[in-house]
């Protein structure tokens, strides 16, 4: 998932068990003692896992990001500062703010540009085509690729000497250096990858869509047009929340890309990038990293209690 | 049997006049928007794919924008200098064991989520699908500190420390990947029938018993898919790959592609056969386990 490569993975929903089925769920006390001791095992090995490798260093990152760790010193000499290195952050670290303006032009670009084309080129071939399953298969190609290797790929488009666009247009364009453009470059490499995925989802929602509603519309005498976005869009509401979510995590962890590019400077810079550059760089600021990670928990926070509330309306 | 022919085709095409209405225009656009959509998704693969199968010197004479010059002599030397010997190895470790201790994990989980119930079932549960959605960069500090903290023989590690191993690597792609899989199994087999177990607790089979010897073999569409869903995810994964391996010679493909651009920097052919070869291992279960892969990257968002 992090995109990892960090694709965000679709965030699992509910879904309804197929056909008639039971949970007749145990109490864990009326067990005997071996089938206890068989449960607790198993769910104890993952549980660690989880905690331990993924909770308590997310927990780890926001407690950091109140301290002044050199990330040299013995964690003994940790001072709290409070909120220094947030406000050092707004205020004295120069590729924040760029960051920030990236990452909410690359959603912009996910969610008026490749989301919508996605969703609208799923529609298109859910109606009865011949070969609509080779345009499926064209669309979301892209989806297996990894996204350093996507950003590779594109090299050879982008590339200003021996690239194709410039070639083709007899421009001397340094798509992916120059730091004025290099952005939209980016994000069109990535919108690449998005539309499939998108697509794929949206074609898996529109499977599950009564075709019997959308066929009583056009008796009524509503065009293509208008049954979209009087009755399908509405009904896929689910649809498109997921949909919705995965665009926001996507931008959120935009990463893969622009490092591969120039590891997320000179006009990259996303908040992704800047935390790894402040762990791994040679400017290691341990205390500026963890405040930009919190600042990633924060705002995934918010899909994740969506996501989480989603999830209780469907168990209940 | 020209008589039998010429009678079928007739009847075929008073049939087609019956079931198809003339092609509408609208028709038209549709079809010739999406062709031109499909082409120009596929363009960038074959672009590559094209160029991958050219002789440098031709191209350097010609341009990249032209024809001819074909070689198949890409691929043995980008294979030779990108070093995708080691660096397949290195995936193949990391992505077999990685995916197999996921399913393991998390399988045994959702089978504990599924069958019991107990106070804290529903917490655990949104405890192992939040962890899915939390963005990697947010653990790395401590990961990367606690990496580095962590001592082990020299016979396990030569860096001393779970930094720079396969297995720290393979480990943080469990804990990441549990989450959405248990998910996934949990409410696949809340969708088993109930039957079955009361049957089995009948004959007294135990807690286990049921796991693998009911459960398991019930769940393995399921398994298939994710199996093929999180070889493609890990096998992709970039910035744990990036960030928690140095030396060259451990790291799995994605990641040295940071160190083959530096190589191919001025080939772009060597550059094109190096992108297909990487892309390979996901091309062949993209075109191989299709319908796997989809129904897994659906599995968790559609209601099927």
């Amino acid at each position: 998932m992090a995109t990892a490569q960090p694709q965000a993975k679709a965030p699992p929903t509910v879904s309804k068990p197929p056909g008639k089925t039971g949970r007749r769920p145990h109490s864990l006390k009326k067990l005997n003692p071996r089938d206890r001791r068989t449960l607790i095992l198993m769910a104890v090995i993952p549980t660690i896992l989880v905690v331990g490798l993924v909770w308590l260093p997310a927990i780890g990152s926001v407690v950091l990001s109140f301290t002044n760790w050199d990330g040299i010193g013995d964690l003994s000499d940790i001072q709290f500062i409070g909120l220094r290195n947030y406000t050092d952050i707004v205020t004295i670290y120069p590729p924040f703010w760029p960051a920030v303006k990236n990452n909410l032009l690359w959603l912009l670009s996910l969610f008026l540009i490749f989301t919508p084309l996605g969703m609208f080129l799923a529609v298109l071939v859910d109606r009865e085509l011949k070969g609509s399953r080779l345009y499926q298969t064209s669309f979301y190609l892209p989806v297996v690729l990894a996204g350093a290797l996507v950003g590779f790929i594109w090299q050879l488009l982008y590339s200003r000497d021996l690239g194709l666009i410039n070639a083709v247009f007899g421009t001397e364009i340094d798509w992916f250096g120059n730091p004025d453009i290099n952005i939209y470059a980016a994000m069109v490499a990535n919108g690449w990858r998005h539309t499939g995925y998108i697509m794929l989802l949206y074609l898996a929602g529109l499977k599950g869509f009564d075709p019997a509603l959308g066929e009583a519309a056009s008796i009524d005498g509503a065009g293509p047009v208008k049954t979209f976005f009087h009755i399908t869009f509405p009904v896929l509401r689910p649809t498109n929340i997921i949909i919705m979510v995965i665009t926001f995590i996507d931008a959120l962890r935009a990463f893969d890309i622009v490092w591969i590019i120039n590891q997320g400077r000179n006009g990259l810079e996303l908040i992704a990038t800047l935390v790894t550059a402040n762990v791994i760089g040679e400017a290691s600021r341990i205390g500026f990293g963890s405040a930009l990670a919190t600042l990633m928990l924060l705002l995934s926070s918010i899909f994740i209690i969506f996501q989480l509330r989603i999830m209780v309306k469907g168990d209940q | 049997m020209s008589v039998d022919t010429t009678t079928r085709t007739k009847s075929d095409m008073s049939d087609l006049k019956l079931r198809r209405p003339a092609v509408s225009p609208m028709r038209v656009v549709l079809y010739v928007f999406l062709t031109f959509m499909a082409l120009l998704w596929l363009f960038p693969l074959l672009w590559a794919l094209y160029n991958s199968l050219r002789d440098y010197s031709f191209t350097q004479e010609h341009g990249y924008l032209s024809f001819g010059g074909f070689t198949f002599d890409n691929y043995p030397e980008a294979w030779e200098r990108g070093g995708f010997t080691v660096s397949f190895g290195n995936s193949a470790i990391i992505t077999i064991l990685a995916v197999v201790f996921t399913l393991a994990a998390s399988s045994c989980m959702a089978f504990v989520l599924a069958r019991v119930k107990f106070r804290f079932s529903f917490t655990l549960l949104a405890i192992f699908v939040a962890a899915n959605l939390l963005p990697a960069q947010a653990l790395l500090i401590p990961i990367y500190r606690a990496f580095r903290w962590i001592e082990l023989p020299e016979w396990l590690s030569d860096s001393g420390s779970l930094l720079n191993t396969h297995a720290g690597v393979i480990l943080i792609n469990v804990a990441l990947q549990t989450g959405f899989c248990t998910f996934v199994l949990r409410n696949y087999m809340i969708g088993l029938p109930a039957a079955m177990y009361e049957a089995a607790e009948i004959d007294g089979a135990s807690m286990w018993r049921q796991f693998y010897g009911i459960t398991l073999p019930l769940i393995r569409p399921a398994l298939a898919a994710l199996a093929t869903l999180q070889v493609a995810w890990i096998y992709n994964e970039f910035f744990w790959a990036t960030v928690l391996l140095q030396s060259g010679d451990k790291m799995p493909v994605t990641s040295s592609l940071n160190n083959l651009k530096g190589t191919f920097f001025t080939d772009f052919n060597l550059l094109s056969a190096g992108s297909i070869i990487a892309a390979l291992p996901v091309l062949v279960i993209f075109f191989v386990l299709q319908k796997q892969f989809v129904s897994g990257l659906t599995l968790g968002a559609s209601k099927e």
